[in-house]
């Protein structure tokens, strides 16, 4: 097999906090190949963005630390790098694309200067090559009038367009990998399906590999090959998108695809929930973080965390209990509702 | 399946809004003069009868959180009428209001900034009923108990404060206020919009739940349509201001009528990777509704444009599924 692109191997990432040490991101692994698009999906505090910040090396400083693992991005670990050095990696040959454009954009300078400054700083050009580049590369993301666009300011710009100026800037280049960190979330639905066509479109053309990460199953499904599904720091699976949505082995991933209301259920239908919610960093359950809302949990789960055993060829999963699930899986029931009895007593107001 | 086809001839809608616009005004140039006006609801007709609960879908700035705050009264609209129970409350003053304040209530989007950061629970809970003068302390407390079980919540939290909870259990706070009176219509807006996965569907069916057992009707509000048609009987799309269709749940997904309505379905990423989209993306973004465009509001973005929509102002036609669209000539 040739070489990933980038290669996560057992990172481990920490932040100290006024109440102790947590570990954001405990022991995650995983592979992009050239031409792929990986996604990671997870719910909010799973650490998905964190193992973004982690790779770009822009972690919160001095509070967020990588303590141990190697990111290896075309064989060369970034955790290594000096600050000089991962310099010129950031932006050129690794782009990355924030949740909300107006944040990532620079409201006092214009589409214009900020979208040369990135050319400027990784390229041996001149400004007039670089201001011809930029208007290029804004035609490409779909901008209409782009020399028009290249004098005006953020604010001047809609949503999906600032989403589309950053995709720019995040692409001007030619990176090998991009990272987007829900790129989508903040944007409407129309727009959001314009976007993903766009990186979709873009990918194929520059042939870069795409990490996507989103809390959107429908997003992963839609446009990811193989995906990561993390919860409280770990991957809890992974696999190729047929494998994890069409045999989800992990109880998490199962409750998660079940419990998204589709477009395909009955209305009014009680949803399945997953009971409780997702623990704090600062008391992590000592065995699986995820023994507390199982509904397969055992005694066991509760002493230590469980290994990342293969199901099949690329097909991943971390719990005790999968292959006694996986061959009962005609006899599961599906436990509606459970956890969340409601009993009805109120009296009238008077 | 347990959706019963509503009577409309025997029961009288509980809500009856009719011709609404809310006009706001755009304060422009040195002297802030009032040169335009922002139409975030421009003419909205819509029912919803007792137990129903009516989707309200469409894109930011299509003016559907708007139109909610009218017909809670939280804005007092430009001109049409918002009837309900058979009294037109668009006009009536704060004192009038008091008595319908009971009957209409709404649950938002950020239980973090709808909720009092310095109250604690109990007393985000009691303040209703010392509001509208309902019952003495004692009963009060056990009314906020009784609250906090229904949504599912430990009676312990009447002594704790909104940061104190994730955001789930937050918006369980705000549900236990909003039904705390005993409401009959609840303006949902984006209820579960800022809720992990997981939490979503508690959300949503702690909601069914309420209504079966309350009879509540609710408005709700939301920009993802699989969500809405989860919990909807019916479903009204709107775009710039106006309502471009409606029909039950089923039908404006099986047999959308009007190009918006289908596009919006169409975007929706369906979980499921041996799904084949067949996505027609629209093409930029939603107009400005300061400055809306001529005739259909969606003919800059629509894929079937024809010479007529960018002069006309289409018409809801009057059938089963209502759409607004040159494409149907009724």
């Amino acid at each position: 097999m040739s070489q990933a692109m980038l290669s996560v191997r057992n990172l481990i990432t920490e932040f100290e906090t006024d109440e102790g040490r947590v570990r954001a991101v405990d022991n995650i692994s995983f592979e992009v190949n050239a031409g792929e698009t990986l996604g990671i999906v997870g719910e909010s505090g799973c650490g998905k963005s964190v193992t973004a910040q982690s790779i770009m090396r822009l972690l919160p400083q001095p509070m967020g630390q990588i303590v141990g693992g190697e990111i290896l991005f075309q064989g060369r670990d970034l955790v290594s790098l000096s600050v000089a050095e991962m310099q010129k990696v950031r932006g050129a040959r690794i782009g990355m694309v924030f949740q909300e454009p107006m944040t990532a954009l620079n409201p006092v300078h214009t589409i214009g200067r900020q979208l040369t400054e990135v050319l400027l700083i990784h390229k041996p050009i001149t400004k007039d090559q670089a201001i011809r580049e930029a208007i290029v590369m804004l035609d490409k993301v779909g901008i209409p009038s782009p020399d028009i666009r290249m004098t005006e300011y953020p604010h001047q710009l809609s949503g999906g367009m600032r989403q589309r100026v950053v995709i720019a800037m995040a692409l001007a280049c030619q990176p090998s990998l991009l990272i987007a960190d829900e790129p989508t979330t903040a944007l409407d639905v129309t727009i959001q399906a314009q976007i993903l066509e766009l990186i979709k479109e873009l990918q194929t053309h520059m042939g870069m590999a795409v990490m996507l990460i989103t809390h959107d199953l429908g997003v992963i499904a839609e446009t990811c090959s193989s995906v990561v599904v993390m919860y409280a720091g770990k991957v809890a699976e992974k696999g190729s998108v047929y494998d994890v949505f069409d045999r989800p082995t992990h109880p998490y991933t199962r409750g998660l695809l079940e419990s998204i209301p589709r477009l395909d259920t009955p209305p009014k239908s009680k949803l399945t929930i997953i009971p409780g919610m997702v623990p704090g960093l600062l008391d992590l359950p000592q065995g699986c973080r995820f023994e507390n809302r199982c509904r397969y949990r055992k005694d066991s789960c509760t002493v230590a965390s469980p290994p990342i055993e293969t199901v099949e060829p690329g097909h991943e999963v971390s719990c005790y209990e999968w292959r006694d699930l996986k061959a009962n899986e005609s006899k599961i029931d599906v436990v509606t509702g459970g956890g969340d009895s409601i009993t009805f007593k109120m009296s009238a107001v008077a | 399946m347990s959706v019963i086809p509503l009577d409309t001839s025997s029961v009288s809608p509980l809500l009856q809004v009719r011709d609404l616009k809310m006009h706001f005004p755009v304060k422009e140039g040195v002297f802030m003069r009032t040169g335009k006006f922002n139409k975030a609801v421009d003419g909205v007709s819509i029912n919803i009868m007792p137990g129903e609960t009516l989707g309200l879908v469409g894109e930011s700035g299509c003016g559907k959180s708007t139109l909610g705050r009218c017909i809670a009264r939280l804005y007092q609209p430009t001109s049409g009428t918002v009837e309900f129970g058979g009294t037109d409350i668009s006009r009536l003053g704060r004192r009038a209001l008091m008595p319908f304040r009971r009957d209409i209530q709404m649950i938002f989007q950020d239980p973090m900034e709808s909720l009092n950061s310095r109250h604690t629970v109990g007393q985000i809970l009691e303040e209703p009923f010392i509001v509208q003068n309902i019952g003495d302390k004692q009963f009060r407390q056990t009314r906020v108990k009784e609250l906090l079980n229904v949504v599912g919540l430990p009676a312990r939290s009447v002594t704790r404060y909104p940061f104190e909870f994730s955001g789930g259990q937050r918006q369980r706070i705000g549900i236990a206020r909003s039904i705390a009176l005993n409401p009959k219509l609840i303006i949902c807006d984006e209820p579960v919009s800022a809720l992990d996965v997981s939490i979503q569907s508690q959300i949503l069916n702690l909601l069914i739940e309420l209504q079966k057992e309350f009879n509540l009707s609710y408005l709700f509000i939301a920009h993802d349509l699989a969500v809405v048609k989860h919990i909807s009987d019916r479903i009204a799309i709107m775009y710039l201001g106006k309502i471009v269709e409606t029909g039950d749940g089923e039908s404006i997904y099986r047999t959308a009528r009007h190009p918006y309505t289908q596009s919006l379905i169409s975007a929706i990423p369906v979980p499921d990777p041996h799904h084949k989209s067949h996505r027609q993306v629209l093409v930029g973004d939603v107009p400005s509704p300061i400055n809306p465009p001529s005739g259909c509001a969606f003919h800059t973005r629509c894929p079937k444009v024809m010479d007529v929509c960018r002069t006309v102002t289409p018409v809801l036609s009057d059938d089963r599924q209502p759409v607004s669209c040159h494409l149907y000539p009724s």
